[in-house]
């Protein structure tokens, strides 16, 4: 196996190649976490970091961390912006639970993530930013780069804003702005450090500052300057090799989830053959899809920024009465708001794509932060009996294909889907092996053209169904015979007509909860490497990278374990009673109180064990590695 | 950043509609619904003014869609036989937006009332009229909440005593045509119920205009209000009351035409007698001015009492509309690059693994 790397290297620029010989040490795999000001860059940082690991051909996954405020205070706390890079030679699950590396921009950053850093571990400071003043800022009593409260570690103390400001003196630019590209040379150094390949940062900077080529040339001068630092100095004794991963064969890409997701959306509009329409309202952590689908007009998509979340999802329905692919996005409070018209669209039975990036709640909760609370609300957050098909990807990646999934069941049985992304998916990223787009599912549909009473009276009954899906015909405005009215108000069978008959509510709403429970989705598949597990773990979202890494090393540590993945939710796949059944323990990780185990319990009559943490941050797997571990024992013991 | 220059035509509102040679006629347009407003309603009067005024446009029946929010004249929808959504409390609006965006060849007709517009919808109206989505807004005002049994509206005049203001209510109320010209709506008008000949000149110009085009229309409910409009229809009060607006001609009303409007000297107008104002300091009506300060000058003549009332066309000025250039971005942006999907999908930084 061998990896090449086509990035975006453009003439003029030189790879920068290290000559002074020092102590390479081959590393499996490692985590780092670049954390400053929320003005510092850091997120640009990582992910440039990130750019640089998957042109290398390493499997990676990352984490973003950031305030909701666009500038905390300056130096504080909670204005401490970090983003994290796991990478390694074999493919991996997740962001990784405690970085190998610390770097710390500042005072702030220091103190709000050297307690995840273990033993030993490395940091490497901006030493310019450890005045009196940032250190009081954030309480710390004396200097810890002084005193021996970071004995524990190895530090490296760089001086970083001046550095880059000499390094910049030259080139006219003035301290301040010289200053702030401090990001870029810590991003040398540590390109530096693990033999990453530099061309595409190079050309990244000069393509984003393009109007601007003083400062793309200032940002390119600090990162190599950073990168010269580790060559010259003698302070970093050991650079670090990270071989690439093994992965299936194949051309890949880094990619987020909320990319992926816009992808997907766009994917599904030439599955479809239908235009799009994207009806939303910004909210963090789902703005991202409306700016990156804003971007690709050019596939017959239109975006429409409404007035606020109602009118988003109102506008997808408006579209999707009149033939097009309607689709709403939004997280937290956004998603109650819009539980109105997704009953509308139940009523109506409109094919309706809405997406919940969920994120910390309730209320305005934690709005940069992951949690997936949110599937009791998907599932019965409406009035009367108001089934949807809920479906949620498992990492960044999956978001594209569960995109053309959530759009072939709106479709085939022409109702709403919600897809439940959350904000660790949404923001975090990982390699994707680009599909072959004719591979990818027909989604093309039939609409209605001529009238379909059934007593041959030549009307158009807008409730007939289709006897296999439960789905009714889609007639759209414009063709003619086939006029006829939908709304809000109770549907009487078959006509269509508004109906106040009581067996005819009982049985429509039958149907609609028929319809939904019909909706075919595959059978879970359950990883049990010797089929000899006792206990299962089971769960749902963005979840299952850390619940695959703890399954991983509870099996290394001789322990069997079974492990399952919901990507459905609602219709639960047909097999899962039968899984639950065949397993003298399940467990569910939920980053929530015990949603979904809630839900197992009501449905399948079988103890669950719940497994429940809602910080806002993804599993540790380590943690997971130890709650399976314990239930294991446990189980085995009696 | 710039924004890209669309280069787009001036057109009319129903230039993108397909038409029918076919002559048709208003029981076309009646579906097999039976009515079911009560009797007496003003509904009635403007559902049958709109089934005989649809067919001169010459549209195909099926290109028509009405969609509406929630209310009594929010089932108008289910009495035409034309496509139709009754969807759900002041949201039609945004639903028609997003049809008309995506659907050039519908004539798009939102149907509303003064409670579901102006009160749970206000928001949604006053963005689509901002946007001039081509939407015809028909705003059924009857100045009560009608559906939910007799509730104050947002148009009711100060201290109305009704079910939930047994003592009065407190609220200031909404003028519509303010309000809808605030909102930098291109197209302003108002008719009575009662007028059908009124009503369907204002209906007409509003389906030829491009963009949003709201039209109040003072509708009578018998149970809860009945009589709002009554001093506007009484054969000796009318006249004094109700102000035609006439293009091109000086605003006279009154039962010989005695009466005027001219302007005050802060920009407002004032209606008093021709005699005092003298013939040639009439405002000469002229609903093209760009400048929404003489429509909405005109809609403050009258006060909550109906005193003087205007109806006809306050503003009609041409505007680019949120759907066409909508849909002129994703033409050009198509005919400048089509979408390639494995292009995209692959982006600039790949890595293989062989």
């Amino acid at each position: 196996m061998s990896t090449s790397a086509n990035g975006s290297a453009t003439a003029g620029t030189e790879a920068l190649s290290a000559s002074r010989p020092t102590e390479v040490n081959r590393l499996e795999r490692v985590v780092i976490r670049f954390a400053g000001d929320s003005g510092d860059g850091m997120q640009l940082t990582g992910d440039r970091f990130t750019s640089e690991a998957a042109a290398f051909g390493n499997d990676l996954a990352t984490l973003p961390n950031f305030p909701a405020e666009i500038r905390a205070p300056q130096g504080t706390i909670p204005g401490v912006s970090s983003f994290q890079v796991h990478f390694a030679d074999y493919d991996i699950l997740t962001p990784g639970d405690r970085p190998d590396v610390l770097v710390a921009m500042n005072p702030a950053a220091l103190k709000a993530n050297i307690g995840d850093v273990p033993k030993g571990g490395t940091v490497i400071v901006n030493t310019d930013e450890f005045g009196k003043r940032n250190l009081a800022k954030v309480d710390y009593e004396s200097n810890p780069l002084e005193d021996d409260s970071l004995s524990a570690f190895e530090v490296h103390e760089v001086a970083m804003s001046t550095l880059t400001q000499g390094a910049l003196a030259d080139t006219g630019l003035g301290k301040k702005d010289a200053e702030r590209c401090k990001n870029m040379f810590a991003l040398g150094l540590l390109s530096w450090m693990y033999h990453r390949p530099t061309e595409g940062t190079e050309a990244f900077l000069r393509e984003k500052f393009a109007k601007k080529p003083e400062v793309a040339e200032a940002n390119v001068l600090a990162f190599r300057a950073g990168w010269y630092y580790g060559e010259t100095t003698e302070a970093f004794g050991t650079t670090f090799e990270i071989a690439p991963a093994k992965l299936p064969q194949g051309t890949y890409r880094q990619i987020t989830g909320n990319t992926a997701l816009a992808y997907g959306i766009v994917a599904a509009g030439q599955q479809s053959q239908l235009p799009v329409l994207l009806g939303t309202y910004p909210i963090t952590p789902a703005s991202d899809v409306l700016h990156e689908l804003s971007k690709h007009k050019n596939f017959g998509i239109t975006t429409f920024q409404a007035e606020d979340e109602i009118a988003g999802i109102g506008a997808a329905l408006g579209a999707a009465y009149g033939g097009a692919l309607g689709v709403t996005s939004t997280s937290g409070p956004g998603i109650a708001l819009k539980a109105e018209t997704i009953g509308l669209g139940v009523m109506t039975e409109l094919p309706l794509v809405v997406i919940d990036v969920q994120r910390g709640g309730p209320s305005t909760g934690l709005p940069t932060k992951t949690e997936q609370a949110d599937l009791l609300q998907a599932y019965f957050g409406r009035n009367g009996e108001c089934p949807v098909p809920i479906i949620a990807p498992a990492t960044p990646a999956d978001c594209f294909d569960i995109a053309l999934e959530a759009t072939r069941i709106a479709l085939t049985y022409r109702t709403p889907v919600l897809l439940l992304s959350d904000g660790a998916i949404a923001n975090g990223s990982e390699p994707w092996l680009i599909p072959d787009v004719s591979t990818l599912p027909d989604l093309s549909v039939t609409f209605a053209s001529e009238p379909n009473a059934p007593d041959g009276s030549g009307e158009h009954w807008p409730y007939q169904r289709d006897p296999e899906t439960l789905a009714r015909e889609w007639a759209l405005p414009g063709t003619a015979g086939l006029q006829h009215r939908i709304g809000g108000l109770e549907k009487a069978e078959g006509k269509g007509n508004i109906s106040y008959d009581p067996d005819n509510h009982d049985k429509m709403v039958r149907l609609r909860q028929a319809k939904v429970d019909g909706i075919e989705v595959p059978d879970l598949e359950v990883d049990d490497p010797n089929g000899n597990a006792r206990v299962l773990v089971l769960g749902w979202g963005s979840t299952y990278g850390p619940i695959g890494a703890a399954a991983r090393r509870v099996r290394a540590k001789g322990m069997p374990i079974a492990q399952a993945h919901l990507r459905h939710l609602n219709p639960l796949p047909a097999n899962l009673g039968e899984v639950l059944a065949s397993y003298d323990h399940v467990v569910v990780p939920e980053m929530n109180l015990g949603q979904l185990s809630m839900l197992l319990r009501a449905k399948y009559l079988t103890d669950i064990q719940s497994y429940n943490k809602v910080a806002g941050l993804p599993f540790k797997a380590e943690e997971l590695e130890g709650v399976f571990t314990d239930i294991i024992r446990e189980v085995t013991a009696v | 950043m710039t924004a890209t220059d669309l280069g787009l035509p001036s057109m009319g509102g129903l230039d993108l509609v397909p038409t029918t040679d076919e002559p048709q006629k208003a029981k076309e347009y009646k579906s097999d619904q039976e009515v079911r407003w009560c009797p007496g309603c003003g509904d009635y009067i403007v559902l049958n003014t709109i089934q005989s005024f649809l067919p001169t446009l010459g549209l195909k029946r099926e290109n028509i869609v009405f969609i509406s929010g929630i209310g009594c004249s929010s089932r108008f929808p289910y009495y035409m036989n034309t496509y139709g959504m009754h969807s759900i409390h002041g949201r039609a609006p945004s639903i028609a937006t997003g049809l008309a965006t995506t659907r050039p060849d519908l004539s798009v007709w939102v149907v509303t009332g003064d409670g579901d517009a102006l009160s749970i919808g206000g928001n949604h109206l006053i963005h689509a009229l901002r946007r001039n989505v081509n939407l015809k807004i028909l705003l059924f005002n009857n100045r009560i909440y009608g559906l939910t049994k007799g509730q104050y509206s947002p148009t009711s005049e100060p201290g109305k005593v009704t079910k939930s203001t047994p003592m009065g209510s407190v609220d200031t109320p909404f003028n519509p045509v303010s309000l809808a010209l605030g909102a930098e709506a291109t197209f302003v008008g108002r008719a009575m119920d009662s007028d059908k000949k009124g009503l369907t000149e204002v209906l007409t110009a509003a389906a030829q205009h491009r963009g949003s085009a709201v039209v109040e229309i003072y509708q009578n409910c018998p149970i809860f209000n009945d009589g709002a409009f009554d001093m506007l229809k009484d054969p000796g009060e009318a006249a004094q009351r109700l102000i035609p607006l006439t293009p091109g001609e000086p605003i006279r009303f009154g039962p010989e035409g005695e009466f005027g409007v001219t302007t005050t000297g802060y920009g407002g107008l004032d209606v008093g007698k021709v005699a005092d104002i003298g013939e040639d300091n009439l405002v000469v009506h002229d609903p093209s001015i760009d400048d929404t300060a003489y429509g909405f000058a005109l809609s403050r003549l009258g006060d909550q009492h109906l005193n003087h009332i205007p109806t006809g066309i306050f503003r009609q000025v041409d505007r680019e509309t949120y759907d066409d250039q909508a849909r002129a971005q994703v033409r050009q942006a198509q005919e400048a690059k089509p979408g390639d999907l494995q292009a995209l999908l692959t982006g600039k930084d790949t890595w293989t693994v062989e």
